[in-house]
């Protein structure tokens, strides 16, 4: 359980760091998604990983150490709150820039890529 | 427990609820009871310092829990350095919004608030979970509070900001797990008892977290490759939002001191002073940058915004020795600079509002209005910051230069500092006289009426370093007593064998 575990943090954590550095809100606000998730089970795991544990001493043999669930419930909460705000960031930088939806509000300059060429060949 | 602890803390939520209902309340009314809460909270913040002075810890434990196992607010020394501090800047930026500026949004006295809320909790929490909560809180209300206003200038650099912090966030929260899993415990008291016990193969554990912590506050307090956020977003921002941010890079230096003296300070055994000797090169390096960056600004918001982190740069260097002179220097310094910048930056904006188009850009324009009041408000907030005798500057600059001990801390101490306020002193002679001195034909139609509400409140906070200099004896006696309380962890600890409520007798 604890490979997998560890796996999955870092899969998802590798692939919110690459989506965060990409250049247009949208893959950004994607890969902060997933670096919370990353970083949620992260937390969660910090209690050490046990199934059917209860968060109460002496009530059965092995416990789980309940502050780790309360401290995710609330970077859960947080998190969400954040997203939900960089979402409509995000939607604003969109209309505040004239329909461009990278991070820097425009196309970088030497940085064109075929994607991207193909995109704004599409828009235009 | 005392129950004045939580003043600070309930003061701005309840002001800050009452706003958020009132949206469409006369806005007189809305005005007058924002000010008054932020008055309140002066208030309590005093009443904080008075009690603060006789060098005691002062608890609060949420729900009568005995810590390590509740929340905890502590009061120290610094802690209510810092709720002064915050609470004096944030009455006159809150005077100077009244001015004009909370008209554009219905939610500006209630942003403001919370934002106040989140830097109290920031301030007077003993618990690093409490220490996110308090970040995220003050971070949500800043990301509001930095897209207030017209325009469409704000948006690229508040994006910037939110995904930064939102990242900066994330580490935190890794730091936080890597710190519980191996300690088993987020109360900062208890931290400082675990964390020289912690056995042989858990150390790069903790000492990672304990890293990480260090590039998180470093991105709150701006240090150099994290920094470079900071000049759009706060020179893009409202004169009074930039003017309150000021105390936003000093709450990252706060939980420096805090975390880095308290839980990884010199008693920390394997991981005693951890990060400190990344710390003082990196200090150095910003300070440069600032310079750097203050020389080559466009406009006076810029400079100002470079003038916050060559004070980072400048307090960190003095923090970084971990000596209780060098605490002590830095408190005083932060004083100085902290409100000095959030006078210059509502200064600029003044100075903005009598220019017609040329705003507060430096090039010539016609000669500005009512440049006497202005030109004199800004060669005293330069000279405070530059640190020029007779202002405070000058005497918190040379409080940094005499921490400095060993023979190479004094020898890039004393001529990166000095050189670099060579040329920040350039830098801010060059501005002003461009500004304020050199004029083309022509004249200003329509320059903004210098209300009582603005004029007074720009030229208090810059007064206020001639108040430091009046008062420097005691101000430097309490800064010398906080920064040994601070070093002297021992008393710290003894807070969780404090008896709770209900278990005196």
């Amino acid at each position: 359980m604890e490979l997998a575990f560890a796996v999955v943090i870092g899969a998802l954590t590798a692939s919110g760091v690459y989506l965060m550095l990409r250049a247009r809100t949208f893959p950004v606000v994607v890969g902060l998604t997933m670096l919370s998730y990353g970083v949620n089970l992260f937390l969660f795991s910090s209690g050490r990983l046990a199934t059917g544990g209860q968060p109460i001493i002496g009530s059965a043999e092995t416990y789980s150490d309940p502050l780790p669930q309360a401290l995710v419930l609330t970077a859960i909460v947080i998190g969400f709150a954040m997203t939900a705000f960089v979402v409509v960031l995000s939607l604003r930088s969109l209309a505040d820039n004239d329909n461009d939806d990278h991070v820097n509000g425009r196309v970088p300059e030497q940085d064109s890529t075929p994607q991207d060429q193909e995109q704004e060949g599409a828009n235009t | 427990m005392n129950h004045w602890l939580t003043a600070p803390i309930l003061i701005p939520l309840i002001g800050g609820i009452l706003q958020a209902f009132m949206g469409y309340a006369p806005i007189a009314l809305r005005r007058t009871l924002a000010i008054a809460t932020t008055v309140l909270m002066l208030v309590a913040a005093i009443v904080l310092l008075v009690l603060a002075d006789d060098g005691s810890y002062r608890l609060y434990a949420f729900g009568n829990w005995q810590p390590p196992f509740g929340i905890v607010l502590v009061l120290d020394r610094l802690a209510a350095l810092m709720l002064v501090m915050t609470a004096v800047l944030a009455l006159f930026c809150h005077i100077y919004a009244i001015g004009g500026t909370d008209e554009s949004s219905r939610q500006f006295h209630g942003l403001f608030l919370f934002q106040l809320l989140g830097l109290n909790i920031a301030f007077l929490t003993g618990d690093l979970f409490n220490l996110f909560v308090a970040f995220e809180v003050l971070l949500i209300a800043s990301y509001g509070l930095l897209m207030h206003g017209e325009g469409t200038s704000r948006t690229v650099p508040g994006l910037h900001y939110v995904v930064l912090n939102l990242a900066g966030s994330a580490v935190f929260l890794i730091a936080v797990g890597m710190i519980y899993s191996v300690t088993g415990t987020l109360n900062m008291a208890d931290l400082a008892i675990k964390i020289p016990q912690v056995a042989e193969e858990n150390l790069p554990l903790v000492k990672a977290g304990g890293m990480m912590l260090l590039v998180v506050f470093g991105l709150k307090a701006a240090i150099l490759p994290l920094c470079f956020w900071l000049p759009g977003a706060y020179s893009n921002a409202t004169a009074p939002v930039a003017a309150l941010f000021a105390v936003m890079t000093k709450v990252g230096i706060y939980a420096i001191i805090r975390v880095f003296t308290l839980i990884f300070g010199n008693q920390a055994g394997e991981l005693a002073s951890l990060g400190m000797d990344w710390l003082f090169p990196l200090a150095l390096i910003t300070l440069t940058m600032g310079v750097i960056g203050a020389l080559g600004a466009a406009s006076l918001r810029k400079l100002i915004a470079w003038q916050v982190i060559i004070s980072v740069g400048t307090l960190l260097a003095a923090i970084s020795f971990g000596t209780v002179a060098g605490t002590s220097a830095a408190l005083f310094y932060l004083l100085n600079t902290t409100w000095v910048a959030g006078g210059l930056f509502l200064v600029a904006d003044l100075v903005d509002g009598q220019r017609g188009s040329a705003q507060d850009k430096i090039v010539t324009a016609p000669r500005i209005a009512n440049r006497t009041f202005l030109s004199v408000l800004f060669l005293m907030g330069a000279v405070a910051a530059v640190g020029l005798p007779p202002l405070s500057g000058f005497f918190a600059k040379l409080l940094i230069l005499k921490s400095a001990v060993t023979e190479s801390d004094v020898a890039w101490l004393w001529s990166v500092l000095l050189i670099g306020s060579f040329f920040t002193l350039i830098a801010y002679s060059r501005a002003g006289s461009i500004v304020f001195w050199r004029n083309v034909e022509g004249h200003i139609e329509e320059p903004q009426k210098l209300t009582p509400s603005l004029s007074v409140s720009a030229s208090a906070l810059i007064s206020l370093s001639i108040v430091m200099v009046i008062l420097a004896g005691p101000i430097s006696r309490y800064a010398e007593d906080t920064a040994a309380q601070l070093h002297d962890t021992s008393a710290y600890t003894e807070i969780l064998s404090k008896p709770m409520v209900g278990e005196e007798k």
